[in-house]
């Protein structure tokens, strides 16, 4: 014991001692990004030992806080930042850099049923409303042909805690039906009018898992490693779509970002985009004081625009399209 | 020679002495000084956050006043804040659960103090029930999740087939709700009931319980017509401090009760409680959500510390009405 304390005192010195001139980044936020963050900083820094970079994965509220609040060098959001709390940052502007992206998947427990099920534009929105409230609705039998729905009571499961997640697909469920606009509208927690919460992706996974006829939303990289199945939803041209990789980064294509970097794709066209896809964001000065930090900031976004993001497959994230890197990395560079 | 080191001796004995006197004076008023500024901190310490937490909620305060309490939605995206379903979610589902672990935790107590064991067994039984107390909460809750909630989930559809036109079973069980989360409670709080309760039985004088069974009293007479009715207000007052300490349960209750902002009356549906909203809200609120939340956290301080002053006083009451035998 103690002579692995001693050691670990003596390796602490060591290191501290070759690296006395390292460059700590300190960051927080979105628990969506937090996979591949940790391992973007984990092989950045084998790269580059100089430059030790910290994440807390606190959730995309507290993450602007902390970054407006000026405890953090960057932050990250998946519901990037609003023009009020951008307005809130003192000295200076804000840069907001898409940094990867995502799908969030519409995963279902039907025993008996094998094939993925599909689910027209005018029924999930419904199912989350509590109004279509059996798995045999009409609605739901006409879009699967030769699937037998079992006649089972639809079990609706949320993210109880304020999440990106809930922010994206509320946000595409008001931008597709009026009526959940006006009775639930977009959120990072929203007044579900049914169902049940569980607390994080892997509480609504339980929720869907253990309740027959149940429906959650969870993230695509979650619902894929766990394997739950996962509906293929109608896309705003009218065609099923499952939600892959492909799918998602098709979705993103369609997209031209503005100048603020900022756009919400609540629902992307095109015949073969998924409908429900989003960035997330990292939240960024556009002036720095400390010395260094600016270019190590800069570089280290650029790496993760190009050689980081052959990672996301693995993890269930989408590669951000190259004409979106193009744009994100101009916006890095403007970074002083 | 021995006569002559002999008072030497004493001398330096008698000045060993005084220097341990004076030390130990110097450490009592250290140790005095310590304890008086401890005890002062935590109270301290207690008003300090009472105000902290007043103080933040006072915006939520301002604009919603006492409509808060009654108030029945919790919408992020229109700033409406009501706090009625958390409130009645807490006091049921930690009512229920005081309602499952009171007739366990007084029958454990029983066991453990009336001579049922040989010593070294009941020593071993106390050891292990205050072992439940041991267990973090996160890990009821998982507990709750993978092996309470599939077994109650299809007792509670078997009910509600069966039972549906009572009230208490008017929905098939989501899963999640009041009775998986108020059994998972119960356990939690059996300890608090069971350690307290025993304690309270331990003051029936020997004196007494030996004279009725002289007077032909079985042991079941004695338990029943002399223990119990005198630590009765002692037992009482550990379920209330227990009642206490299951309203502010978070990870568990967060876990298990469905997070649904909603007044139901059935056993099986999904509530919500003040704790689990404030931690499933924390993160990601901003604005006025934060200030109603601290308003939220302020009722759930206020609720949990009348029911801690209400058992302290029965406890009180009862060490009185003991001595006064």
């Amino acid at each position: 014991m103690k002579t692995l304390l001693t050691l670990t005192i003596a390796t602490a010195l060591a290191f501290s001692s070759v690296h006395a001139d390292t460059l700590t980044l300190n960051s927080s936020g979105s628990t969506f990004i937090a996979p591949i963050n940790g391992r973007w900083f984990a092989e950045y820094n084998k790269l580059h030992p100089d430059v030790q970079i910290n994440y807390q994965s606190v959730g995309s509220g507290q993450g602007i806080k902390s970054f407006v609040g000026g405890l953090t060098d960057f932050g990250a959001s998946d519901a990037a930042m609003s023009d009020g709390e951008i307005a809130a940052v003192k000295d200076g502007g804000v840069v907001l850099l898409p940094m990867t992206a995502g799908s969030i998947v519409l995963s279902y427990n039907l025993p008996g049923v094998t094939a993925p099920i599909q689910l027209p534009r005018d029924v999930y929105p419904a199912i989350f409303l509590g109004e279509i409230t059996k798995w045999n609705d009409p609605k739901i039998v006409a879009a699967n042909p030769g699937v037998t729905l079992p006649d089972l009571p639809i079990t609706v499961a949320y993210r109880a805690d304020g999440s990106g997640t809930t922010f994206v697909f509320s946000n595409h469920l008001a931008a597709i039906s009026p009526e959940f606009k006006t009775k639930v509208g977009g959120g990072k927690t929203v007044k579900w009018p049914v169902g049940v919460g569980g607390k994080g992706n892997e509480g609504v996974a339980a929720l869907i898992k253990q309740t027959a006829g149940t429906i959650g939303y969870v993230e695509y990289g979650y619902a894929q490693q766990i394997k739950l199945p996962m509906a293929a939803l109608q896309n705003s041209a009218g065609k099923f779509v499952a939600p892959t990789p492909d799918s998602g980064s098709t979705a993103l294509s369609q997209v031209t970002l503005p100048d603020n970097l900022r756009a919400f794709v609540t629902d992307p066209t095109g015949d073969l985009s998924y409908p429900i896809v989003t960035f997330s964001w990292w939240l960024c000065h556009t002036q720095y004081t400390k010395p260094g930090e600016a270019d190590a900031i800069k570089a280290l976004a650029n790496w993760c625009l190009t050689d980081g993001q052959k990672f996301a497959p693995d993890l269930g994230y989408l590669p951000l399209p190259a004409t979106v890197v193009t744009k994100v990395q101009a916006a890095v560079n403007t970074i002083k | 020679m021995q006569t002559a080191t002999a008072p030497s001796s004493a001398a330096s004995t008698q000045w060993v002495g005084d220097k341990r006197a004076q030390r130990s004076k110097v450490f009592d008023a250290f140790f005095s000084w310590a304890t008086f500024v401890a005890s002062w901190g935590t109270v301290a310490l207690l008003v300090w956050i009472a105000l902290q937490v007043g103080y933040a909620a006072l915006p939520a305060v301002r604009q919603y006043g006492f409509g808060f309490i009654v108030g029945t939605d919790w919408d992020t995206n229109n700033d409406v804040y009501g706090a009625l379903p958390l409130i009645y979610g807490t006091l049921v589902s930690s009512a229920l659960a005081l309602l499952l672990a009171m007739p366990l935790g007084v029958a454990i107590a029983i066991f453990l103090t009336e001579d049922y064991l040989h010593t070294k067994i009941r020593g071993i039984f106390k050891f292990l029930v205050e072992l439940l107390a041991a267990i973090p909460s996160v890990i009821y809750g998982l507990w709750g999740i993978n092996v309470v909630i599939p077994i109650t989930t299809p007792l509670g559809n078997w009910l509600n087939a069966h039972l549906g036109w009572i009230p208490l079973f008017s929905t098939p069980s989501s899963g999640p709700g009041f009775f998986p989360a108020a059994f998972v409670l119960a356990i939690m709080i059996l300890p608090t009931i069971a350690a307290l309760a025993g304690s309270a039985l331990k003051t029936t004088p020997q004196a007494l319980k030996e004279g009725a069974a002289a007077l032909g009293a079985t042991r079941w007479d004695v338990i029943l017509q002399i223990s119990l009715p005198i630590a009765a207000s002692g037992i009482l007052g550990a379920g209330v401090l227990a009642l206490g300490r299951a309203m502010g349960e978070t990870m568990a209750l967060a876990m298990l009760i469905g997070n649904n902002n909603q007044i139901s009356a059935s056993l099986f549906a999904p509530a919500n409680t003040i704790a689990s909203l404030l931690a499933n809200h924390f993160g990601e609120a901003t604005g006025l959500e934060v200030a109603a939340l601290m308003y939220l956290s302020f009722i759930l301080m206020a609720l949990t510390l009348g029911i801690n002053a209400v058992a302290e006083l029965i406890l009180e009451r009862t060490g009185a009405a003991i001595r006064h035998l």
